[in-house]
């Protein structure tokens, strides 16, 4: 398993064909008290970048954006009732949807771990 | 990831560098997250805006609301002078009584929201941070030359909002917890001169302190020193004001709206509305007899996906009016909202829908304040 990360602080973690993604802790901790999450539908396909889920803190509702391209596979229903999960568990429990990659590819434009700390650490 | 912050339309539409308040470095050193707002820098959040809004409901918020515009007006005829630029009756407001009132422009548009008190020699008056400017403006335009408008820039102010403000507060300026809700006073809070007031923006209990900008920081240490108190953001006092049902100035009026459709009718004090002569008597006093097209109105939506400024209002197919404010109520666990709609839809349990990114999701019109308030009267 691999696990990539993105500018707009998205991870994406990597089984076969599978992606799993979520925001990033660091993320969370910049929205705040997180208390809606609005999932995208299985089966719906996405370009690298579209705008896939909406993350609703008390203060702001945020886009969250496909790191990369494909059809969503399953969503966290768990987050209908729990939508602080993505407070106190976002890079494990908190995640957000699979993602079956139509251009794995597509994967080399993203960071890995050590480089994302780097760019969080540089904002 | 991106994100919409709480709408910016507060902020001074030239590109200023945003100027720093007396309590910049505390609340840096205590954990604030700053932001612009109203062209000064701002803690928007210290541990978290629901904890904070929690906090605050149950015990003590210590909020900074030194962007906010602090006036002194006074001189030869000053009652009939303010009475010219504004809609309140000056006749019944005692001394060290505060009272709400509006600044309003020739079309009866609001201008600004506002706080008269009435001191030894003058008017005490508190604005909005972000039209203190205009409205000092405003005021000298209305205002005779035998009247003076001093700006007080040189003063901070704190509010100390919740159920223990009280006990927190006479703990250190003994006296306040015999004022009642808009009632004030001059106090001396650790050594320093202090006019203090019974009001504030959260529909709790509290406390507005005025005090000389230099001595803030002190004043806030020896206030948060106490176990009931804890430093509060914007974002909080902007949950809290929601749950109070009190609009905010910029979002829920503004100058096309006037005090009638803004539900701000109280701002408007009975003598004046029979009597006029103010400015915008014209069509307040038309929209008290006629009624108006649209009403401010509060509503509660299901589900948990917040709406926010700007969303569009439905009654059926039909758009019928637009959220001014929205956001996920701390207090009741459940999104609300005030918004401008069609007066015939205005009335409680009105069944209606609010367009959010694209999804229509149910909302009933809801009796503000949405949390009681707990003022002591």
């Amino acid at each position: 398993m691999t696990r990539y990360f993105s500018q707009e602080h998205e991870w994406i973690e990597i089984e076969g064909d599978l992606g799993t993604v979520g925001i990033t802790d660091y993320a969370q901790g910049q929205l705040g008290d997180i208390t809606f999450v609005d999932l995208p539908a299985e089966g719906a396909t996405f370009e690298k970048g579209d705008s896939v889920a909406v993350v609703d803190s008390v203060k702001a509702a945020s886009d969250v954006y496909t790191p990369v391209s494909g059809t969503i596979a399953e969503a966290n229903d768990v987050l209908a009732d729990q939508p602080e999960l993505v407070n106190t568990d976002a890079e494990v429990g908190g995640w957000l949807f699979r993602i079956t990659l139509s251009d794995a590819s597509e994967l080399e434009a993203l960071m890995d771990e050590a480089a994302y700390k780097d760019y969080v650490a540089s904002l | 990831m991106s994100e919409y912050p709480i709408s910016d339309s507060d902020q001074e539409p030239e590109e200023l560098a945003p100027m720093l308040l007396p309590l910049d470095g505390w609340h840096r050193d205590h954990g604030g997250r700053m932001v612009e707002f109203a062209g000064y820098m701002m803690p928007v959040q210290y541990e978290g805006i629901m904890a904070e809004h929690l906090w605050t409901r149950e015990s003590a918020g210590l909020f900074d609301v030194s962007h906010m515009g602090q006036l002194f007006i006074s001189g030869e005829g000053v009652d009939a002078a303010l009475e010219a630029a504004l809609p309140i009756d000056l006749s019944t407001l005692k001394l060290a009584s505060v009272r709400y009132s509006l600044l309003l422009d020739e079309n009866g548009g609001v201008l600004d929201d506002l706080m008269v008190t009435r001191q030894e020699d003058g008017f005490y008056v508190v604005v909005n941070g972000a039209t203190k400017w205009d409205d000092i403006a405003t005021f000298h335009e209305l205002l005779p030359e035998d009247v003076t408008l001093n700006h007080l820039d040189d003063r901070a102010l704190l509010a100390l909002q919740g159920p223990k403000a009280v006990d927190a507060l006479e703990r250190l300026a003994p006296g306040v917890a015999a004022l009642t809700f808009m009632k004030s006073g001059r106090f001396t809070l650790g050594g320093v001169e202090a006019w203090i007031s019974r009001s504030g923006y959260t529909g709790e209990d509290g406390f507005e302190i005025s005090i000389p900008g230099d001595a803030a920081a002190e004043v806030a240490d020896l206030l948060l020193a106490q176990s009931e108190v804890k430093p509060i953001g914007l974002g909080a006092r902007d949950s809290l004001r929601l749950e109070a049902g009190l609009p905010l100035y910029g979002h829920d009026m503004d100058p096309e709206r006037g005090p009638v459709e803004a539900g701000l009718a109280f701002g408007v004090n009975k003598r004046r509305r029979l009597e006029g002569g103010f400015p915008g008597a014209e069509r307040v006093q038309r929209d008290f007899a006629e009624g108006t097209a649209q009403k401010r109105i509060g509503l509660k939506l299901e589900g948990r996906q917040a709406a926010r400024e700007g969303a569009k209002v439905f009654h059926g197919e039909q758009e019928v009016g637009i959220v001014t404010s929205g956001g996920f109520s701390p207090s009741l666990q459940h999104p609300i909202a005030m918004a401008y709609v069609d007066a015939a839809l205005a009335a409680d349990g009105t069944a209606l829908s609010i367009d959010i990114r694209g999804k229509k999701l149910g909302a009933t019109v809801a009796a503000m304040p949405f949390v009681p308030n707990r003022y002591h009267r």
